[in-house]
């Protein structure tokens, strides 16, 4: 394995805004995209707050110049990719380029609708609802778009699928299978998540608070990030520096439970030590943390006690985004990468909103203010999922020109 | 109380997917959770799953779950005295 | 070099390990041919019956897999990963999550409607702690498969892997695993290579009563 994997472009949509310099606005200013629903008809309108981007399906395929009919799940990752791609300025066919993206909800949006119809009278419902509902459609929608087919896969590991989709692009750059790799996920709201969380009692009727001793649970957000990896070569190919590569990753299975962490924070613990361990980099000199901080009384405490593990006192600054976008499940690892990213691009750390006292057991004090100027080299970004995925992964900064 | 308890146990077994047991293998004090039967916090939202539709009863804070789910005669005992018509 | 030490095969209702049919109910359903396979391989696991047909499958054969060596015992933990795919996702369960919400979401259908849980089942059970990787695919693809466990391995820390293929959709069942280990000094073991794992996944075995 040789060689460094450049971040070469970011592209994201959220609650916060819908490109990169919309969602650095939104932090700056410590403005949540934390709101009312108001995509769809459900018995949880005004109860449940959630993370909308503020677009509807026509508005986003006006802007990626795409049917409207495509699911919401495509149109937020096509949104997201073009802006990394346009980014990276890279012409994508001078080289062996791959797109790996990642998804849980798939077409559900599209899906479910056309089920309410079709469970009344089997004859009704549009067909046209369910053709892109599988997992694998919006990453060929998207790989489509931007004339990618020589390597096109989909990963599917709950909450943290899109960081492996990450970890695998850099995976496959390193071991000399492809050049460039666009990297990511999306998910779209749906009822059949919003339904199914409210059934596993972990949402906040209230806007949540991560890592904050009163949490009650999370708040759902939609969404989509992406990163465009490429290798070596056509860094020096292309005559640029770069202002991040990926310096290390790791994935482990916590085997403790379907849905919650063990309280030791087992698998959150090794991912992250994992992750220092390829990067060969020292706890001491990771400069931010993204955490995973859903909001559950569950995770936060796992994860929290995990951190303490491995560092002790003397943590870096750390905060949880979802204050501000809200849990967006398989994209959240690409939404946050991409935040890694602009955290080393920006100099800056981004405040954990809505904290008011530390959880007792772990006594962590987030980063409270947006703070810019600082000397960002390290970031790490975790992504934990359902079924006990666990990543981990620290992009770094190319110092030096290449 | 004795057909509730009946009834019950013919419920938990369809809705928490104990095929392998009959009623009869579920003791009326016989721990749930944890020891016993070996349910955990996934069947407990189940539970309060069944209780609102079978027996019209909301369990809006799952904190209340452990006291009320310890066996089968302390969730018919819940059952008697909360259920409206 | 790594090596392929085990494998099974679950379809047509029929447990096949290392080649050999251990049990078989054709006329059953899946759900009760899944109940049965269970204590067919004297499986004492009740935790089994409250899973997702996926979950159950991807357990009866780590099962068979794990019968005679358990590779966590052996390597570590940490040092043994998973990486499985299918085509369906968790489609079947999702259908069965989203009748519920029609009267009251099912906190225990929900649960599943993930594709990787079925990992992380097998990892509760066997105590795996390592990597793991789940691969939505139109098709069993053995030569995207090996190659990524190829790079998985080539990480000194990674010594083992079970891998395959558990799909399901209605009464339709199509499992394929496997081990995978680095080859050891004379050791006489399949290769691990997609043209290998093509072979084994499409090999067609004879069944108790000769019918194939």
């Amino acid at each position: 394995m040789k060689g460094r994997v450049h971040v070469a472009g970011i592209g994201v949509i959220s609650a916060i805004g819908s490109s990169v310099e919309e969602t650095m606005l939104s932090f700056r200013s410590a403005k949540s995209g934390i709101d009312k629903l108001t995509l769809f008809n459900s018995i949880h309108q005004g109860v449940l707050p959630v993370g909308e981007v503020k677009l509807d399906n026509l508005e986003l395929s006006d802007r990626v110049a795409h049917h409207p009919n495509l699911t919401r799940t495509a149109l937020l990752g096509l949104h997201a990719a073009k802006e990394a791609v346009s980014d990276a300025s890279i012409d994508l066919r001078k080289w062996r380029s791959g797109i790996i993206s990642a998804t849980t909800v798939g077409g559900m949006d599209k899906t479910e609708n056309f089920f309410i119809d079709f469970l009344v009278d089997q004859n009704s419902g549009k067909l046209r609802d369910v053709e892109n509902h599988e997992c694998g459609r919006s990453t060929e929608i998207i790989a489509d778009a931007l004339g990618v087919n020589t390597f096109i896969s989909t990963i599917n590991t709950a909450c943290s699928s899109s960081v492996n989709a990450v970890a695998l692009g850099a995976r496959l750059i390193q071991h000399d299978k492809l050049d460039v790799v666009i990297a990511g996920g999306s998910d779209a709201l749906s009822r059949f998540t919003l339904n199914g969380f409210n059934s596993l009692m972990i949402l906040d009727g209230e806007p949540c608070r991560p890592f904050d001793a009163g949490r009650k649970g999370l708040n759902l957000g939609e969404g989509a990030g992406f990163l465009v990896l490429i290798s070596d070569r056509v860094a020096t190919a292309e005559g640029r520096v770069f202002s991040c590569y990926v310096n290390g990753f790791a994935n482990t299975n916590d085997a403790f439970h379907q849905t919650a962490s063990s309280p030791e924070g087992r698998g959150s613990y090794g991912a992250m030590v994992g992750a220092l361990k390829m990067s060969g980099l020292d706890p001491g000199v990771i400069d931010y943390i993204n955490l995973h901080g859903t909001g559950t009384v569950n995770n936060d405490l796992s994860e929290g006690t995990a951190v303490r593990r491995l560092y002790g006192q003397q943590y870096p600054a750390l905060s949880s985004t979802k204050a501000f976008t809200g849990h967006t499940l398989g994209a959240s690892g690409g939404i946050e990468a991409v935040f890694s990213v602009l955290s080393i691009k920006e100099k800056c750390v981004f405040p954990n909103l809505r904290f008011e006292t530390a959880i007792p057991e772990t006594g962590i004090v987030p980063q409270l203010s947006f703070e810019t100027g600082k000397s960002i080299k390290n970031v790490m970004s975790n992504s934990f999922g359902f079924g006990g995925n666990c990543s981990s992964i620290i992009f770094s900064a190319n110092d030096a020109t290449l | 109380m004795e057909q509730l308890m009946i009834d019950l146990k013919e419920q938990i077994i369809e809705a928490l997917n104990l095929k392998h047991l009959k009623p009869e293998d579920i003791g009326d004090d016989q721990p749930l959770f944890v020891e016993g039967l070996g349910l955990d916090s996934i069947d407990a939202l189940e539970l309060i799953v069944l209780l609102q539709q079978y027996y019209n009863i909301k369990l809006a804070n799952p904190q209340e779950g452990p006291q009320i789910f310890k066996s089968v005669k302390t969730i018919a005992e819940y059952i008697s005295s909360h259920q409206t018509a | 070099m790594n090596v392929i030490t085990r494998h099974c095969r679950i379809q047509h209702n029929t447990l096949l390990s290392q080649g050999k049919v251990i049990f078989q109910d054709r006329s059953a359903s899946l759900d009760s041919f899944l109940n049965s396979a269970i204590r067919a391989l004297g499986m004492g696991y009740p935790k089994y019956y409250k899973t997702d047909p996926m979950c159950k499958l991807g357990l009866l054969g780590a099962e068979m897999l794990f019968k005679s060596f358990n590779p966590v015992t052996h390597y570590g933990a940490e040092s043994v990963g998973l990486v499985l795919s299918n085509t369906h996702a968790s489609l079947d369960t999702d259908l069965r999550y989203f009748e519920t919400m029609r009267t009251m979401a099912s906190p225990a259908l929900f649960v599943y409607t993930l594709t990787n849980i079925v990992m992380g089942e097998i990892c509760i059970r066997y105590g795996i702690k390592g990597e793991n990787a789940f691969f939505v695919l139109p098709a069993f693809e053995p030569e995207l498969l090996a190659g990524y466990i190829d790079t998985m391995m080539a990480l000194e820390k990674n010594k083992a892997c079970l891998a395959g293929w558990i799909d399901v959709m209605g009464d339709h069942h199509d499992v394929f695993l496997y081990l995978v280990e680095k080859k050891t000094e004379g050791q006489d073991a399949l290769s691990h290579t997609p043209e290998q794992l093509k072979k084994l996944y499409q090999a067609e075995y004879g069944t108790v009563d000769d019918r194939s």
